[in-house]
């Protein structure tokens, strides 16, 4: 085997990327020192950051400094110290990183994280958010808002799904009123769910980019770099201006020809969040069998454009509104998830799906071999399963992994030469994994 | 009284739903609609004059075969025994199952079973976990509408104000026995042990609410006559056991190991609101009113205004209990995660607590009760 390439992609794109999260921190620092901007904690997935813009609020993503946490291999402490006030093996590990973190003072640059002036429960998808955001505002505090959003049940939100949420926005524009001490700015908050318009307008078109073969990036790994600034910036002009500049990077490198390895000879999706802790390691398994991921649900936990949904300055509230019900992996159901991937291993054409179970994340892994069944018995490509965690490092086994990974391509190297590239699909129609609707 | 609780055991050991076959076979055309824990609006169903059944996986009474395959590890028995049941045909009455917003595996398990079972009408009810919003109610009742209209479209009666409101009645007065005998439990629980408390309440998961009053006000009125010494046993409160079931044998190791139990969440669906609901207003505003206004605490409904530990903190003091055993089933996230500031409160007060957990299928129960015995005595000898 030949050693490691370095895949990571790094130009401009990745300096720049440092910078904005570094000047994040900064701004998270200044206010835990004075109060001023605003900060409100809430979750990456369907957030409404353009609201808090339009506040001059600054976000504060506790998965965010989770995963910075694990992937600088300082996740464990906190862990521990949290599982010593009660929480169990199995409860999310984001959860107890963070809390824990706040036990013990710990911030993954080392900077101030200030007390959040408002606990923003987004519940969008996972339940584990509200225990979450409840716990950091019995531990703190803090007061907390609870913005409900109903799950997506049927196949699109129904108008009093809509209606519900553009309600609580409503409310929730009152306490941020009341808790900075400014009034609402509906220009300023148009601006900022322009911005995001034109963000993921960006976002979309570099992650059709990786349609291509051999793909300029890869989906999985590299899309995380690109996934900070998303949530922190997409309501802001800096958010634009990144997006702007990974575009024109990535499209020169696609143009040339150019991929993540000099030859491409798997593409794959990925399913579920990575391995924090290892995340270096588990890359490096992939590269040595020059495997690119051309897709990845996890990526689209944050938003997912890549199918043409974008924010509306028209409307703002509404849109803000449908991007939380709607448009994100973790708040549609677990079907239309089947159908993301299977439309990806169509259309970005991929050769097989990994999908990672996350042990102390259910909603995501809860039902992975329901899907494994699916994917392999109905879609009819090939699926490597594998189990660890994504923050608490004590879950990977690091041998047994790469040995199930290299079996997997061995397999699928073999079936490309064989000239079968998939198993049999079953015979006749995909089952409708649609919900039913009313008219 | 005894032929009472050995048909209600008889009833929930029924793998097969024999009391549902019977009920479907006297009401030809009529469906069965199935709920997974915790709560569902009940009267719906029973509005478009269908039968409302109580899912609670299958206990020890079925080995997996097939579901670990679809959940894999860290996921808690009864998503998977529910799957299983569904994989080996004993769900074949149900026409429909009805989940909601409890917690992630539960909901990924309502798609899995929708795509397994696509003869079934799978739905997934949305409860608000904002109540403090005025939104939430508007938004309830119109969820419950969008059910309404699912139900009459499978063949249902039309579910009208009128429907609707004798159906509230009825459940009313469901509700309105089961608190009488947690009432009468807590103040004599030597009339009424809780695994006997448990088969009257739980039986009503499976038979129809009339037959399941009848049985209910029959034993409220036999119960207090019975004969019984007050013994000095503690009195505790059993919290987390609001979705999985534990093994019946559980429940009386811990009356074994003495203490009475005086208040717990089992089968909570059944005894959900703390008061009636309304009756002289629009039913479905009324219901989702009294989701919002009138509910439980629990650990998956979420109202910030009363936080579920001061909510247990306040039911302590109520039954006068001297310590809460905390019942768990294995894997699951929310009971885990209430745990952490449940005893942070408990130790605040000074409440004793233990931490057991469970799983639907257990053979042995030796550790457990060492600790329950072990725990008993280093407080009576205190
Ligand atoms: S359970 Fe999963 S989705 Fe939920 S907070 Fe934890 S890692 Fe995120
Ligand atoms: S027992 Fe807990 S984890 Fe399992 S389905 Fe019920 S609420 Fe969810």
């Amino acid at each position: 085997m030949s050693p490691t390439p370095n895949t990571e992609y790094r130009g401009n794109i990745h300096q720049r990327q440092k910078e904005l999260m570094l000047k994040w921190y900064e701004r998270l620092d200044e206010s835990a020192g004075s109060g001023r901007p605003l900060p409100v904690s809430l979750m990456i997935s369907g957030n409404c950051v353009e609201l808090l813009e339009a506040f001059e609020a600054v976000p504060l993503y506790p998965e965010v400094n989770a995963l910075q946490l694990a992937i600088r291999h300082q996740s464990l402490e906190p862990i521990l110290a949290a599982e010593e006030l009660g929480y169990a093996a199995d409860n999310c590990a984001y959860v107890k990183a963070d809390i824990g973190c706040y036990l013990k003072g710990i911030t993954p640059t080392g900077g101030r994280l200030p007390v959040p002036g408002l606990v923003l429960c987004n519940f969008v998808g996972c339940n584990t958010y509200i225990k979450w955001f409840e716990h950091t505002a019995a531990l703190t505090g803090a007061p907390l808002f609870m913005l409900d959003v109903p799950f997506l049940r049927t196949d699109e939100p129904s108008p009093a799904d809509v209606d519900y949420v553009v309600r609580q926005l409503h409310e929730l524009v009152a306490i941020l009123e009341r808790l900075s001490g400014r009034k609402f700015d509906y220009e300023r908050f148009q601006r900022a769910v322009e911005c995001s318009r034109q963000v993921e307008e960006l976002w979309s078109a570099i992650k059709n980019l990786a349609r291509r073969s051999p793909s300029p990036f890869d989906a999985y790994f590299d899309a995380i770099t690109l996934m900070g600034p998303l949530y922190v910036y997409r309501g802001t002009p800096e958010g634009v201006e990144f997006f702007e500049i990974a575009l024109r990077e990535l499209k020169e490198k696609a143009e040339q020809g150019l991929g993540v390895y000099e030859q491409e000879r798997f593409r794959l999706v990925f399913e579920g969040p990575p391995p924090y802790p290892y995340f270096r390691t588990f890359r490096d398994m992939f590269a040595q069998w020059k495997a690119c991921a051309v897709a990845s649900t996890y990526s689209t936990v944050g938003g997912l454009w890549e199918f043409g949904a974008r924010h509306d300055p028209a409307k703002p509230f509404e849109s803000v509104a449908l991007h939380m019900l709607a448009q994100n992996v973790t708040n549609r159901n677990y079907l239309q998830r089947y159908d993301q991937i299977a439309r990806y291993v169509d259309e970005w054409d991929a050769d097989g799906v990994i999908i990672h179970f996350v042990k102390s994340c259910r909603l995501f892994s809860a039902g992975q071999g329901d899907m494994r069944e699916y994917l392999t018995r109905t879609i009819g490509v090939p699926t490597l399963y594998i189990e660890s965690d994504l923050e608490d490092p004590r879950y990977f086994a690091e041998a047994q992994t790469k040995n199930r990974i290299d079996a997997f391509f061995e397999a699928l190297e073999h079936a490309k030469l064989t000239g079968r590239t998939r198993p049999a699909a079953q015979e006749g129609p995909r089952p409708d994994a649609r919900l039913r609707v009313l008219p | 009284m005894e032929r009472t609780f050995d048909r209600c055991e008889a009833v929930l050991a029924d793998l097969d739903l024999g009391e549902v076959r019977r009920w479907k076979q006297e009401h030809p055309g009529a469906r069965a609609i199935a709920y997974f824990p915790v709560y569902a609006p009940v009267e719906i169903i029973h509005a478009a004059g269908f039968l409302p059944v109580g899912l609670a996986g299958a206990g020890d009474r079925l080995d997996i075969q097939h579901a670990d395959a679809r959940f894999g590890s860290f996921i808690c028995s009864i998503v998977k025994t529910t799957m299983e049941l569904g994989m080996t045909g004993h769900l074949e009455p149900l026409d429909g199952l009805l989940f909601s917003s409890i917690c992630d595996s539960a909901r990924n398990l309502a798609f899995v079973m929708k795509r397994n079972f696509p003869q079934m009408y799978v739905d997934f009810l949305h409860l608000p976990q904002n109540p403090g919003s005025p939104a939430s109610v508007d938004f309830l009742a119109q969820e419950y509408a969008r059910l309404a209209r699912e139900l009459e479209q499978m063949g249902g009666a039309p579910v009208t104000s009128e429907s609707l409101q004798a159906a509230i009645r009825l459940y009313n007065q469901n509700r309105a026995l089961v608190r009488r005998l947690y009432a009468l439990r807590s103040a004599s629980p030597h009339r009424v042990t809780a695994r006997e408390a448990y088969l009257l309440v739980r039986a009503g998961y499976f038979l129809p609410v009339e037959e399941h009053n009848a049985i209910l006000e029959q034993a409220l009125a036999a119960l207090p006559k019975r004969k019984g010494k007050l013994r000095d046993s503690l009195r505790i409160v059993i919290e987390g056991a609001f979705c999985e079931q534990p093994p019946l044998d559980l429940i009386r190791l811990v009356e074994d190991a003495g203490c009475y139990v005086v208040d717990d969440d089992f089968v909570l669906g059944r005894n959900w609101f703390l008061d009636d609901v309304a009756t002289d207003s629009e039913p479905l505003l009324a219901l989702a009113g009294a989701y919002a206004e009138q509910s439980r605490y629990s650990s998956v409904r979420h109202d910030f205004r009363h936080p579920r530990w001061e909510a247990l903190a306040d039911k302590v003091r109520h039954t006068r209990a001297d310590a809460v055993i905390f019942l768990i089933a294995k894997f699951c996230e929310p009971a885990y995660f209430d745990y952490v500031l449940y005893k942070k409160k408990l130790e605040e007060m000074g409440i004793p607590h233990l931490l057991l957990e469970f799983e639907e299928k257990m053979f042995t129960f030796e550790r457990m009760r060492m600790e329950v015995e072990t725990f008993v005595e280093s407080l009576v000898f205190d």
